[in-house]
């Protein structure tokens, strides 16, 4: 069955299409009957902000309040990430090098956004940006590089790869464990040592989702002969 | 005053028809390459909303996770695919030319 055909196959059958619209109209339900008076979670976060050792509200609620979830989040990530590879190992491109533009565009671009991402991850402190936008751009740069047929050293394949991919969710269960066993709770900063810990969980975060995420666009376990 | 607040209501009407547009057409387009370039127009005018609600956060997310990653994913599956089908149909004319 060629591609053609199978995309001209009905997209959801009579019973789906029922419980979609099922689900949208509870969704819409839902919505239409939120409570007016809401817990203002936006005044605690304005609250409580001196003490997140960030200025930017969306980094302390995502790396200083509600840490845990981004802990979770990295976590996530290596699993999908898991999951892509024991599929197998990455098949090689049949495709030949790439062409000049190609070329041109990644000499110029790929320095370009390690910087972005360097500042993205900089900047997350004080304004829009952090780690999943930083990281993001990196694993950009990296998709790239292998459009451009460009790999990996093979030294580098084995244990390095794997130890940057779980670099982000081990400096975060290192930090945590740490808090854990200094003042009694998981992921509890102290408010003088909070910038420098969020910016040491978020560059690591940032290399790991970046690799991560350009690893699944190789699509299956990088081998020592591809 | 008047003037800002017509010219804002009209861009986010055009962006709210856009959104809703180009969902429908990556959904329904039978051929799923420019559905999927379409799925990438859709993240784009997406990140556009995000900063529309005051969310440039989501926004960068979006447009840099949401449209580019996922659309370079989608579309390398879509390589994948033709591949698969390709092989199939090699094989195809071998079992003919065999027989």
């Amino acid at each position: 069955m060629s591609v053609a055909d199978r995309s001209r196959l009905p997209l959801v059958s009579r019973g789906v299409r029922l419980l979609l619209l099922a689900l949208a109209g509870g969704l819409s339900y839902a919505v239409l009957s939120l409570p007016d008076q809401r817990v203002e979670l936006s005044d605690q976060v304005s609250a409580n902000m001196a003490a997140s050792g960030v200025h930017n509200p969306v980094t302390a609620v995502l790396l200083n309040f509600r840490g845990y979830d981004t802990l979770l989040e990295m976590g996530v990530l290596l699993v999908a990430l898991l999951g892509v590879w024991s599929l197998g190992t990455a098949v090689a491109h049949r495709r030949g090098g790439p062409g000049p533009v190609l070329s041109f565009l990644v000499e110029g671009l790929v320095p370009m956004m390690i910087l972005m991402a360097g500042y993205l991850l900089w900047v997350g402190a004080a304004a829009p940006g952090g780690a999943f936008q930083a990281g993001s751009v990196l694993a950009a740069a990296g998709i790239l590089l292998l459009l451009s047929s460009k790999r990996l050293p093979v030294r580098l394949v084995g244990r390095p790869l794997r130890l940057v991919l779980v670099l982000g969710l081990l400096a975060f269960v290192v930090v945590g464990v740490t808090l854990l066993s200094v003042n009694g709770i998981f992921l509890q900063y102290p408010p003088g040592l909070a910038g420098g810990l969020i910016l040491f969980i978020e560059a690591a975060a940032t290399l790991s989702i970046g690799v991560t995420l350009a690893a699944l666009f190789l699509g299956g376990r990088p081998d020592s002969d591809t | 005053m008047e003037a800002v607040m017509v010219l804002q209501w009209g861009f986010d009407g055009m962006l709210a028809i856009a959104l809703l547009l180009l969902a429908w057409r990556a959904l329904r387009n039978p051929d799923l390459f420019t559905a999927i370039v379409l799925f990438i127009a859709f993240g784009l005018v997406m990140a556009l909303v995000w900063v529309r609600l005051q969310a440039p956060d989501v926004a960068l997310a979006e447009a840099a996770i949401g449209a580019g990653l996922t659309g370079a994913l989608l579309l390398a599956a879509l390589a994948r695919l033709n591949d698969l089908d390709d092989s199939v149909d090699d094989s195809h004319t071998v079992d003919a030319e065999i027989k």
